[in-house]
Protein backbone atom coordinates (compact mmCIF):
# COMPACT_ATOMS: atom_id res chain seq x y z
CA UNK A 1 0.00 0.00 0.00
CA UNK A 2 3.14 2.71 0.82
CA UNK A 3 5.81 3.26 -1.59
CA UNK A 4 9.27 2.29 -1.11
CA UNK A 5 10.17 5.97 -0.16
CA UNK A 6 7.20 6.02 2.40
CA UNK A 7 8.52 2.60 4.08
CA UNK A 8 12.21 3.89 4.23
CA UNK A 9 11.16 7.38 6.14
CA UNK A 10 9.18 5.48 8.40
CA UNK A 11 11.68 2.83 8.93
CA UNK A 12 14.44 4.88 9.44
CA UNK A 13 12.60 8.32 10.00
CA UNK A 14 15.00 11.17 9.53
CA UNK A 15 15.52 14.08 11.77
CA UNK A 16 13.35 12.66 14.99
CA UNK A 17 13.43 14.38 18.36
CA UNK A 18 13.25 17.68 19.68
CA UNK A 19 15.60 20.72 19.36
CA UNK A 20 16.08 22.57 22.79
CA UNK A 21 15.32 26.34 22.33
CA UNK A 22 14.26 25.74 19.46
CA UNK A 23 13.32 28.98 16.95
CA UNK A 24 10.08 27.96 16.14
CA UNK A 25 7.70 25.02 17.12
CA UNK A 26 4.59 23.96 15.16
CA UNK A 27 2.18 21.70 16.92
CA UNK A 28 -0.37 20.20 14.77
CA UNK A 29 -2.99 17.51 14.32
CA UNK A 30 -5.37 16.06 16.72
CA UNK A 31 -5.00 13.07 19.02
CA UNK A 32 -8.73 12.12 18.50
CA UNK A 33 -7.93 11.99 14.90
CA UNK A 34 -5.02 9.28 15.21
CA UNK A 35 -2.16 11.93 14.51
CA UNK A 36 -0.37 14.49 16.25
CA UNK A 37 2.81 16.26 14.50
CA UNK A 38 5.44 18.66 16.52
CA UNK A 39 7.71 19.96 14.42
CA UNK A 40 10.80 21.69 15.47
CA UNK A 41 13.02 24.14 13.62
CA UNK A 42 16.41 26.28 14.61
CA UNK A 43 16.46 29.23 12.41
CA UNK A 44 19.80 31.28 11.80
CA UNK A 45 19.95 34.10 9.63
CA UNK A 46 16.77 33.67 8.30
CA UNK A 47 18.22 30.05 6.94
CA UNK A 48 16.67 26.80 8.49
CA UNK A 49 19.65 24.82 9.95
CA UNK A 50 18.03 22.16 11.78
CA UNK A 51 14.19 20.65 11.96
CA UNK A 52 13.47 17.94 14.08
CA UNK A 53 10.44 16.51 14.69
CA UNK A 54 7.89 14.51 16.85
CA UNK A 55 4.65 12.78 15.74
CA UNK A 56 2.24 10.29 16.93
CA UNK A 57 0.26 8.65 14.02
CA UNK A 58 0.76 6.23 11.14
CA UNK A 59 3.34 4.99 8.66
CA UNK A 60 2.41 7.83 6.29
CA UNK A 61 2.44 10.29 9.27
CA UNK A 62 5.57 9.36 10.74
CA UNK A 63 7.21 9.23 6.90
CA UNK A 64 5.59 13.13 6.07
CA UNK A 65 6.97 14.29 9.19
CA UNK A 66 10.54 13.14 8.24
CA UNK A 67 10.46 14.12 4.85
CA UNK A 68 9.24 17.43 4.91
CA UNK A 69 12.03 18.04 8.07
CA UNK A 70 14.33 16.94 4.87
CA UNK A 71 12.75 19.46 2.41
CA UNK A 72 13.24 22.43 4.39
CA UNK A 73 16.53 21.84 5.91
CA UNK A 74 19.00 24.22 4.33
CA UNK A 75 16.15 26.57 2.81
CA UNK A 76 15.21 30.16 3.68
CA UNK A 77 12.29 30.73 5.72
CA UNK A 78 10.63 32.12 2.17
CA UNK A 79 11.17 29.01 0.36
CA UNK A 80 10.59 26.77 3.44
CA UNK A 81 7.13 28.60 2.84
CA UNK A 82 6.57 27.18 -0.55
CA UNK A 83 7.08 23.43 0.80
CA UNK A 84 3.77 22.57 -0.34
CA UNK A 85 2.41 19.23 0.98
CA UNK A 86 1.78 18.06 -2.43
CA UNK A 87 5.76 18.53 -2.64
CA UNK A 88 6.10 16.52 0.42
CA UNK A 89 3.68 13.44 -1.12
CA UNK A 90 5.31 13.70 -4.24
CA UNK A 91 9.24 13.44 -3.00
CA UNK A 92 7.87 10.49 -0.66
CA UNK A 93 6.63 9.07 -4.31
CA UNK A 94 3.14 9.28 -3.68
CA UNK A 95 0.72 8.64 -0.47
CA UNK A 96 -2.45 6.91 -0.69
CA UNK A 97 -5.71 9.15 -1.58
CA UNK A 98 -6.41 8.29 1.94
CA UNK A 99 -3.25 9.23 3.55
CA UNK A 100 -2.65 12.31 2.07
CA UNK A 101 -3.93 14.69 4.87
CA UNK A 102 -0.71 13.41 6.78
CA UNK A 103 1.82 15.36 4.25
CA UNK A 104 -0.96 18.10 4.69
CA UNK A 105 -0.71 18.21 8.65
CA UNK A 106 3.23 18.53 8.04
CA UNK A 107 3.01 21.26 5.66
CA UNK A 108 0.89 23.01 8.38
CA UNK A 109 3.34 22.19 10.99
CA UNK A 110 6.21 23.56 8.95
CA UNK A 111 4.07 26.75 8.59
CA UNK A 112 2.84 26.98 12.26
CA UNK A 113 6.75 26.50 13.14
CA UNK A 114 7.46 29.31 10.94
CA UNK A 115 4.95 31.47 11.98
CA UNK A 116 5.87 30.78 15.91
CA UNK A 117 9.64 32.15 14.83
CA UNK A 118 7.90 34.78 13.13
CA UNK A 119 5.54 35.99 16.07
CA UNK A 120 8.77 35.70 18.39
CA UNK A 121 10.75 37.74 16.53
CA UNK A 122 7.92 40.57 16.77
CA UNK A 123 6.97 40.12 12.69
CA UNK A 124 3.68 39.55 11.37
CA UNK A 125 2.58 35.89 11.11
CA UNK A 126 2.44 35.10 6.91
CA UNK A 127 -1.24 33.86 6.10
CA UNK A 128 -2.12 30.96 4.63
CA UNK A 129 -2.63 31.01 0.70
CA UNK A 130 -4.40 27.51 0.33
CA UNK A 131 -5.55 27.31 3.36
CA UNK A 132 -6.75 23.84 3.63
CA UNK A 133 -10.11 22.02 5.43
CA UNK A 134 -7.63 20.39 7.90
CA UNK A 135 -9.78 21.14 10.99
CA UNK A 136 -7.82 20.05 14.33
CA UNK A 137 -10.08 21.54 16.67
CA UNK A 138 -12.99 19.25 15.48
CA UNK A 139 -13.26 16.14 16.77
CA UNK A 140 -15.13 14.87 13.61
CA UNK A 141 -11.60 14.86 12.02
CA UNK A 142 -12.90 16.66 9.06
CA UNK A 143 -9.66 15.68 6.46
CA UNK B 1 15.21 -3.13 14.93
CA UNK B 2 17.87 -5.55 12.87
CA UNK B 3 15.42 -7.44 10.30
CA UNK B 4 16.87 -11.02 11.18
CA UNK B 5 15.75 -14.48 9.48
CA UNK B 6 11.98 -13.92 7.85
CA UNK B 7 9.42 -16.02 9.46
CA UNK B 8 6.18 -15.68 9.44
CA UNK B 9 3.79 -15.45 12.94
CA UNK B 10 -0.08 -15.65 11.61
CA UNK B 11 -1.94 -13.76 14.88
CA UNK B 12 -4.96 -12.92 12.87
CA UNK B 13 -7.21 -15.59 12.83
CA UNK B 14 -10.47 -13.71 13.08
CA UNK B 15 -9.83 -11.75 10.09
CA UNK B 16 -9.36 -15.34 8.80
CA UNK B 17 -7.89 -18.53 8.70
CA UNK B 18 -6.01 -20.98 6.53
CA UNK B 19 -8.14 -23.86 5.19
CA UNK B 20 -6.84 -27.54 6.96
CA UNK B 21 -5.30 -30.19 4.77
CA UNK B 22 -8.18 -32.33 5.68
CA UNK B 23 -10.89 -30.02 4.79
CA UNK B 24 -8.94 -29.29 1.81
CA UNK B 25 -8.51 -33.30 0.71
CA UNK B 26 -11.89 -33.68 1.28
CA UNK B 27 -13.30 -31.10 -1.22
CA UNK B 28 -10.89 -31.89 -3.96
CA UNK B 29 -12.76 -34.50 -5.55
CA UNK B 30 -15.61 -31.78 -6.21
CA UNK B 31 -13.95 -29.73 -8.16
CA UNK B 32 -12.86 -32.58 -10.78
CA UNK B 33 -14.91 -35.62 -10.48
CA UNK B 34 -18.16 -34.67 -8.75
CA UNK B 35 -18.72 -31.77 -10.44
CA UNK B 36 -22.53 -32.89 -11.27
CA UNK B 37 -25.37 -30.26 -10.95
CA UNK B 38 -27.32 -31.36 -7.98
CA UNK B 39 -30.73 -30.60 -9.65
CA UNK B 40 -29.84 -32.57 -12.44
CA UNK B 41 -30.94 -36.29 -11.98
CA UNK B 42 -28.35 -38.67 -13.64
CA UNK B 43 -25.72 -40.26 -11.13
CA UNK B 44 -22.70 -37.45 -10.96
CA UNK B 45 -25.29 -35.14 -9.80
CA UNK B 46 -26.61 -37.47 -7.47
CA UNK B 47 -22.76 -37.68 -5.82
CA UNK B 48 -23.09 -34.19 -5.60
CA UNK B 49 -26.35 -34.11 -3.91
CA UNK B 50 -25.08 -36.71 -1.68
CA UNK B 51 -22.34 -34.74 -0.59
CA UNK B 52 -24.39 -31.35 0.47
CA UNK B 53 -26.57 -33.49 2.32
CA UNK B 54 -23.08 -34.84 4.27
CA UNK B 55 -22.81 -31.27 5.19
CA UNK B 56 -25.43 -30.41 6.05
CA UNK B 57 -25.87 -32.87 8.69
CA UNK B 58 -22.16 -32.02 10.07
CA UNK B 59 -23.04 -28.38 10.29
CA UNK B 60 -26.71 -29.22 12.12
CA UNK B 61 -24.62 -31.74 14.41
CA UNK B 62 -22.28 -28.88 15.34
CA UNK B 63 -25.41 -26.47 16.28
CA UNK B 64 -27.83 -29.02 17.79
CA UNK B 65 -30.25 -28.21 14.89
CA UNK B 66 -31.93 -30.35 12.10
CA UNK B 67 -30.44 -30.64 8.95
CA UNK B 68 -33.56 -29.01 7.47
CA UNK B 69 -33.24 -26.22 9.27
CA UNK B 70 -29.66 -25.45 7.80
CA UNK B 71 -28.94 -22.87 4.35
CA UNK B 72 -25.86 -22.36 2.64
CA UNK B 73 -24.99 -19.06 1.56
CA UNK B 74 -21.76 -17.11 -0.07
CA UNK B 75 -20.75 -16.74 4.14
CA UNK B 76 -21.54 -14.87 6.87
CA UNK B 77 -22.34 -11.17 5.62
CA UNK B 78 -25.21 -12.86 3.29
CA UNK B 79 -26.22 -14.74 5.98
CA UNK B 80 -26.52 -11.79 8.31
CA UNK B 81 -28.69 -10.17 5.73
CA UNK B 82 -30.52 -12.49 4.95
CA UNK B 83 -31.15 -13.18 8.54
CA UNK B 84 -32.54 -9.32 9.39
CA UNK B 85 -33.95 -8.29 6.12
CA UNK B 86 -35.69 -12.13 5.33
CA UNK B 87 -37.27 -11.55 8.94
CA UNK B 88 -38.04 -7.68 8.97
CA UNK B 89 -39.75 -7.94 5.80
CA UNK B 90 -41.52 -10.85 6.55
CA UNK B 91 -43.17 -9.57 9.55
CA UNK B 92 -43.78 -6.01 8.68
CA UNK B 93 -47.90 -6.57 9.58
CA UNK B 94 -46.61 -7.03 13.06
CA UNK B 95 -44.32 -4.49 13.63
CA UNK B 96 -41.17 -2.47 12.13
CA UNK B 97 -38.81 -2.53 15.20
CA UNK B 98 -35.49 -4.12 15.50
CA UNK B 99 -33.53 -4.95 18.45
CA UNK B 100 -29.03 -4.95 17.88
CA UNK B 101 -26.41 -3.59 19.71
CA UNK B 102 -23.44 -1.29 19.13
CA UNK B 103 -20.83 -3.41 18.72
CA UNK B 104 -22.24 -5.99 15.57
CA UNK B 105 -20.18 -6.72 12.47
CA UNK B 106 -20.83 -4.50 9.78
CA UNK B 107 -22.87 -7.12 8.02
CA UNK B 108 -25.76 -6.50 10.31
CA UNK B 109 -25.07 -2.69 11.45
CA UNK B 110 -25.19 -1.67 8.37
CA UNK B 111 -28.18 -3.82 7.09
CA UNK B 112 -29.82 -2.36 10.50
CA UNK B 113 -28.94 1.10 8.89
CA UNK B 114 -30.69 0.15 5.40
CA UNK B 115 -33.69 -1.24 6.70
CA UNK B 116 -33.93 2.09 9.12
CA UNK B 117 -33.60 3.96 5.43
CA UNK B 118 -36.92 1.53 4.19
CA UNK B 119 -39.43 2.67 7.56
CA UNK B 120 -38.08 -0.01 9.89
CA UNK B 121 -36.56 1.36 13.90
CA UNK B 122 -34.00 -0.13 15.10
CA UNK B 123 -32.33 0.31 19.16
CA UNK B 124 -28.93 0.16 18.86
CA UNK B 125 -28.19 -1.88 22.77
CA UNK B 126 -25.54 -0.29 24.67
CA UNK B 127 -22.60 -2.11 26.12
CA UNK B 128 -20.74 -2.01 29.51
CA UNK B 129 -16.57 -1.42 29.42
CA UNK B 130 -16.23 -5.26 28.73
CA UNK B 131 -18.38 -4.92 25.63
CA UNK B 132 -21.52 -6.97 26.81
CA UNK B 133 -24.75 -6.23 26.64
CA UNK B 134 -27.01 -6.11 29.80
CA UNK B 135 -30.24 -8.74 29.42
CA UNK B 136 -31.94 -6.11 31.53
CA UNK B 137 -31.62 -3.24 28.24
CA UNK B 138 -32.68 -6.05 25.99
CA UNK B 139 -36.06 -6.84 27.66
CA UNK B 140 -36.94 -3.00 28.58
CA UNK B 141 -36.06 -2.06 24.31
CA UNK B 142 -38.99 -4.76 23.67
CA UNK B 143 -41.54 -3.52 22.17
CA UNK B 144 -45.22 -4.62 20.87
CA UNK B 145 -43.89 -3.44 17.21
CA UNK B 146 -40.53 -5.33 18.01
CA UNK B 147 -39.91 -8.58 15.48
CA UNK B 148 -36.43 -9.30 15.45
CA UNK B 149 -33.42 -9.22 17.91
CA UNK B 150 -30.06 -9.26 16.78
CA UNK B 151 -26.98 -10.27 19.29
CA UNK B 152 -23.85 -11.23 18.34
CA UNK B 153 -22.61 -14.48 20.12
CA UNK B 154 -18.92 -13.25 20.75
CA UNK B 155 -17.34 -10.19 18.92
CA UNK B 156 -14.58 -10.44 16.69
CA UNK B 157 -12.43 -7.45 17.86
CA UNK B 158 -12.67 -7.77 21.41
CA UNK B 159 -13.58 -11.16 21.96
CA UNK B 160 -16.48 -10.74 24.42
CA UNK B 161 -18.81 -13.83 24.47
CA UNK B 162 -22.67 -12.55 25.44
CA UNK B 163 -24.76 -14.04 27.54
CA UNK B 164 -26.54 -15.59 24.14
CA UNK B 165 -28.40 -18.37 26.38
CA UNK B 166 -29.93 -15.42 28.76
CA UNK B 167 -30.21 -13.17 25.74
CA UNK B 168 -32.28 -16.09 23.68
CA UNK B 169 -34.85 -16.67 26.87
CA UNK B 170 -35.61 -12.97 26.99
CA UNK B 171 -36.40 -13.31 23.30
CA UNK B 172 -38.46 -16.07 23.53
CA UNK B 173 -40.52 -15.25 26.92
CA UNK B 174 -41.61 -12.10 24.60
CA UNK B 175 -42.15 -14.46 21.13
CA UNK B 176 -39.63 -12.22 18.85
CA UNK B 177 -37.31 -13.93 16.63
CA UNK B 178 -33.66 -14.15 17.93
CA UNK B 179 -30.79 -13.96 15.94
CA UNK B 180 -26.95 -14.34 16.56
CA UNK B 181 -24.18 -14.28 14.46
CA UNK B 182 -21.40 -16.87 15.41
CA UNK B 183 -19.41 -16.25 13.20
CA UNK B 184 -16.40 -15.66 15.51
CA UNK B 185 -18.06 -18.40 17.98
CA UNK B 186 -18.03 -21.14 16.55
CA UNK B 187 -15.47 -23.87 17.82
CA UNK B 188 -14.97 -22.36 20.77
CA UNK B 189 -18.15 -22.40 22.39
CA UNK B 190 -20.72 -24.92 22.62
CA UNK B 191 -23.67 -23.65 20.53
CA UNK B 192 -27.05 -25.37 21.14
CA UNK B 193 -29.62 -23.55 19.11
CA UNK B 194 -32.36 -25.31 21.20
CA UNK B 195 -31.00 -24.65 24.57
CA UNK B 196 -30.10 -21.44 23.95
CA UNK B 197 -33.37 -20.40 22.41
CA UNK B 198 -31.59 -19.34 19.19
CA UNK B 199 -34.05 -19.13 16.34
CA UNK B 200 -31.42 -17.54 13.10
CA UNK B 201 -27.39 -18.11 13.64
CA UNK B 202 -25.08 -17.13 10.94
CA UNK B 203 -21.87 -18.51 10.38
CA UNK B 204 -18.83 -18.74 8.11
CA UNK B 205 -16.63 -21.40 6.59
CA UNK B 206 -13.33 -19.22 6.58
CA UNK B 207 -13.39 -18.25 10.32
CA UNK B 208 -12.63 -21.86 11.23
CA UNK B 209 -10.27 -23.09 8.62
CA UNK B 210 -13.16 -23.78 6.08
CA UNK B 211 -13.01 -22.32 2.76
CA UNK B 212 -13.90 -17.99 1.91
CA UNK B 213 -17.36 -18.25 -0.38
CA UNK B 214 -19.31 -20.50 2.06
CA UNK B 215 -21.78 -19.77 5.08
CA UNK B 216 -24.06 -21.09 6.74
CA UNK B 217 -27.95 -19.45 7.82
CA UNK B 218 -29.47 -21.66 10.72
CA UNK B 219 -32.73 -21.02 10.36
CA UNK B 220 -35.57 -22.67 12.94
CA UNK B 221 -38.48 -24.50 12.20
CA UNK B 222 -41.63 -22.11 11.47
CA UNK B 223 -39.56 -18.93 11.29
CA UNK B 224 -41.31 -16.66 8.80
CA UNK B 225 -38.25 -15.07 6.92
CA UNK B 226 -38.43 -13.98 3.14
CA UNK B 227 -35.87 -15.17 0.55
CA UNK B 228 -32.89 -12.82 0.00
CA UNK B 229 -31.87 -14.60 -3.63
CA UNK B 230 -34.54 -15.30 -5.43
CA UNK B 231 -34.22 -17.16 -8.77
CA UNK B 232 -33.85 -21.25 -8.95
CA UNK B 233 -35.83 -23.68 -6.30
CA UNK B 234 -32.11 -24.61 -4.49
CA UNK B 235 -31.83 -24.75 -0.50
CA UNK B 236 -35.63 -25.83 -0.47
CA UNK B 237 -36.60 -23.18 -2.44
CA UNK B 238 -35.07 -20.80 0.63
CA UNK B 239 -31.60 -19.76 -1.23
CA UNK B 240 -31.86 -19.37 -5.12
CA UNK B 241 -28.00 -20.22 -7.39
CA UNK B 242 -26.40 -23.41 -7.92
CA UNK B 243 -24.93 -24.87 -5.08
CA UNK B 244 -20.98 -24.22 -4.33
CA UNK B 245 -20.54 -27.84 -4.01
CA UNK B 246 -17.09 -27.48 -2.70
CA UNK B 247 -17.58 -25.02 -0.89
CA UNK B 248 -20.20 -26.62 1.24
CA UNK B 249 -18.55 -29.55 1.57
CA UNK B 250 -15.70 -27.79 3.04
CA UNK B 251 -17.79 -26.19 5.47
CA UNK B 252 -19.19 -29.63 6.12
CA UNK B 253 -15.43 -30.70 7.16
CA UNK B 254 -14.23 -28.22 8.53
CA UNK B 255 -17.08 -28.01 11.03
CA UNK B 256 -17.22 -31.27 12.36
CA UNK B 257 -13.11 -30.89 13.22
CA UNK B 258 -13.51 -27.85 14.52
CA UNK B 259 -16.17 -28.95 17.12
CA UNK B 260 -14.68 -32.17 17.69
CA UNK B 261 -12.91 -31.21 20.91
CA UNK B 262 -13.87 -27.49 21.66
CA UNK B 263 -12.81 -28.02 25.28
CA UNK B 264 -9.27 -29.31 24.56
CA UNK B 265 -8.88 -26.79 21.83
CA UNK B 266 -9.54 -24.02 24.14
CA UNK B 267 -7.24 -25.11 26.45
CA UNK B 268 -3.70 -25.94 24.36
CA UNK B 269 -5.16 -21.93 22.70
CA UNK B 270 -5.79 -20.47 26.07
CA UNK B 271 -2.52 -21.57 27.67
CA UNK B 272 -0.50 -20.09 24.71
CA UNK B 273 -2.83 -16.27 24.68
CA UNK B 274 -2.53 -16.07 28.46
CA UNK B 275 1.26 -16.38 28.10
CA UNK B 276 1.29 -13.89 25.63
CA UNK B 277 -1.21 -11.68 27.69
CA UNK B 278 0.46 -11.71 30.69
CA UNK B 279 4.36 -11.54 28.99
CA UNK B 280 2.95 -7.85 27.34
CA UNK B 281 1.52 -6.75 30.24
CA UNK B 282 4.93 -7.33 31.96
CA UNK B 283 7.16 -6.22 29.28
CA UNK B 284 4.91 -2.85 28.55
CA UNK B 285 3.86 -0.26 30.44
CA UNK B 286 0.50 1.66 30.37
CA UNK B 287 -1.47 -1.07 28.21
CA UNK B 288 -4.43 -2.15 28.56
CA UNK B 289 -6.93 -4.57 28.00
CA UNK B 290 -9.94 -4.61 25.79
CA UNK B 291 -12.97 -6.75 26.19
CA UNK B 292 -13.88 -8.59 29.77
CA UNK B 293 -10.55 -10.37 31.29
CA UNK B 294 -12.56 -14.01 31.65
CA UNK B 295 -15.54 -14.12 29.23
CA UNK B 296 -13.61 -13.72 25.88
CA UNK B 297 -12.85 -15.92 22.76
CA UNK B 298 -9.65 -18.26 23.45
CA UNK B 299 -7.78 -17.30 21.22
CA UNK B 300 -8.15 -13.49 21.32
CA UNK B 301 -5.99 -10.37 22.57
CA UNK B 302 -7.07 -7.22 22.26
CA UNK B 303 -4.59 -4.59 23.78
CA UNK B 304 -4.50 -0.67 23.88
CA UNK B 305 -0.63 1.00 23.98
CA UNK B 306 -0.98 5.03 25.33
CA UNK B 307 1.02 7.26 22.97
CA UNK B 308 0.94 5.17 20.05
CA UNK B 309 -0.89 4.57 16.38
CA UNK B 310 -1.80 1.28 15.62
CA UNK B 311 -0.89 1.08 11.89
CA UNK B 312 2.76 1.80 12.32
CA UNK B 313 2.65 -0.77 14.79
CA UNK B 314 1.48 -2.78 12.42
CA UNK B 315 3.69 -2.28 9.78
CA UNK B 316 6.60 -2.47 11.89
CA UNK B 317 5.02 -6.20 13.46
CA UNK B 318 4.80 -7.09 9.48
CA UNK B 319 8.09 -5.92 8.46
CA UNK B 320 9.19 -8.26 11.30
CA UNK B 321 6.72 -11.33 10.14
CA UNK B 322 4.17 -11.25 12.32
CA UNK B 323 0.46 -10.60 11.34
CA UNK B 324 -1.99 -8.78 13.52
CA UNK B 325 -4.47 -6.17 12.97
CA UNK B 326 -5.99 -2.76 14.67
CA UNK B 327 -8.85 -0.72 15.71
CA UNK B 328 -7.44 1.98 14.85
CA UNK B 329 -8.86 4.16 11.99
CA UNK B 330 -5.80 4.83 10.35
CA UNK B 331 -5.94 1.29 8.11
CA UNK B 332 -9.96 0.76 7.70
CA UNK B 333 -10.10 3.88 5.45
CA UNK B 334 -12.71 5.71 7.73
CA UNK B 335 -11.33 8.48 9.90
CA UNK B 336 -13.18 6.99 12.84
CA UNK B 337 -11.75 4.49 14.85
CA UNK B 338 -13.30 0.90 15.66
CA UNK B 339 -17.12 1.60 16.52
CA UNK B 340 -16.65 -1.72 19.08
CA UNK B 341 -14.23 -0.11 21.12
CA UNK B 342 -15.90 3.52 21.31
CA UNK B 343 -18.61 1.47 22.47
CA UNK B 344 -17.06 0.21 25.50
CA UNK B 345 -15.87 4.11 26.12
CA UNK B 346 -12.39 3.89 25.69
CA UNK B 347 -11.29 7.42 24.55
CA UNK B 348 -10.93 7.96 20.83
CA UNK B 349 -7.33 8.29 21.23
CA UNK B 350 -6.64 5.03 23.18
CA UNK B 351 -8.71 3.26 20.42
CA UNK B 352 -6.02 4.68 17.78
CA UNK B 353 -3.01 2.12 19.60
CA UNK B 354 -5.16 -0.76 19.67
CA UNK B 355 -3.63 -4.16 18.74
CA UNK B 356 -5.60 -7.17 17.95
CA UNK B 357 -3.81 -10.35 17.97
CA UNK B 358 -6.12 -13.47 17.71
CA UNK B 359 -4.25 -16.90 17.62
CA UNK B 360 -5.37 -20.15 16.03
CA UNK B 361 -4.10 -23.92 15.37
CA UNK B 362 -0.87 -23.09 13.74
CA UNK B 363 0.31 -21.09 16.63
CA UNK B 364 3.17 -22.40 19.35
CA UNK B 365 4.91 -21.58 21.87
CA UNK B 366 8.09 -20.16 19.58
CA UNK B 367 5.56 -17.75 18.26
CA UNK B 368 4.30 -16.33 21.32
CA UNK B 369 8.45 -15.93 22.24
CA UNK B 370 8.77 -14.24 18.86
CA UNK B 371 5.68 -12.07 19.40
CA UNK B 372 7.38 -11.20 23.31
CA UNK B 373 10.62 -10.29 21.88
CA UNK B 374 9.27 -7.83 18.76
CA UNK B 375 6.30 -5.99 20.22
CA UNK B 376 8.10 -4.70 23.08
CA UNK B 377 10.80 -2.79 21.09
CA UNK B 378 8.50 -1.58 18.20
CA UNK B 379 6.35 -0.25 21.20
CA UNK B 380 9.31 1.28 22.48
CA UNK B 381 10.80 2.74 19.36
CA UNK B 382 7.17 4.77 18.50
CA UNK B 383 6.89 6.02 22.11
CA UNK B 384 9.95 7.96 21.22
CA UNK B 385 9.14 9.37 18.58
CA UNK B 386 5.47 10.30 20.18
CA UNK B 387 5.02 13.48 21.15
CA UNK B 388 2.02 12.57 23.62
CA UNK B 389 4.52 10.35 25.47
CA UNK B 390 6.78 13.09 25.85
CA UNK B 391 3.86 15.29 27.25
CA UNK B 392 3.06 12.43 29.48
CA UNK B 393 6.20 12.44 31.42
CA UNK B 394 6.16 8.93 31.53
CA UNK B 395 9.58 8.82 29.89
CA UNK B 396 11.21 9.35 33.00
CA UNK B 397 12.70 12.63 31.23
CA UNK B 398 11.47 16.19 31.99
CA UNK B 399 7.87 17.00 31.98
CA UNK B 400 7.39 19.89 29.29
CA UNK B 401 3.98 20.78 29.88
Amino acid sequence: MYSDKVMDHFKNPRNVGEIENASGVGEVGNPVCGDIMNIYLKIENNIITDAKFKTFGCGAAIASSSMATELVRGKTLEEAWEVSNKAVAEALEGLPPVKMHCSVLAEEGIHKAINDYRKKQGLEPWVEKNPHSHEHESATCEH
Amino acid sequence: MSMGEKRTVYMDHSATTYVKRDVLDAMVPYFTEHFGNPSSIYHIARDSKKAIDIARAQVAKALSAEPDEIYFTSGGSESDNWAIKGVAYANKKKGNHIITTKIEHHAVIHTCEYLEKNGFEVTYLPVDKYGLVDPADLEKAITDKTVLISIMYANNEIGTIEPIAELGAIARKHKVYFHTDAVQAIGNVQIDVKAQNIDLLSLSAHKFYGPKGTGVLYIRKGTKIDNLVHGGGQERRRRAGTENIVGIVGCGKAIELVTADIEGHNKRIRALRDRLLSGIVAKIPDAYLNGHPGKRLPGNINISFEFIEGESMLLWLDDEGICASTGSACTSGSLEPSHVLLATGLPVEISHGSLRLTLGDVNTDADVDFVLEVLPKVVTRLREMSPLYHKSGKDGGCNVQ
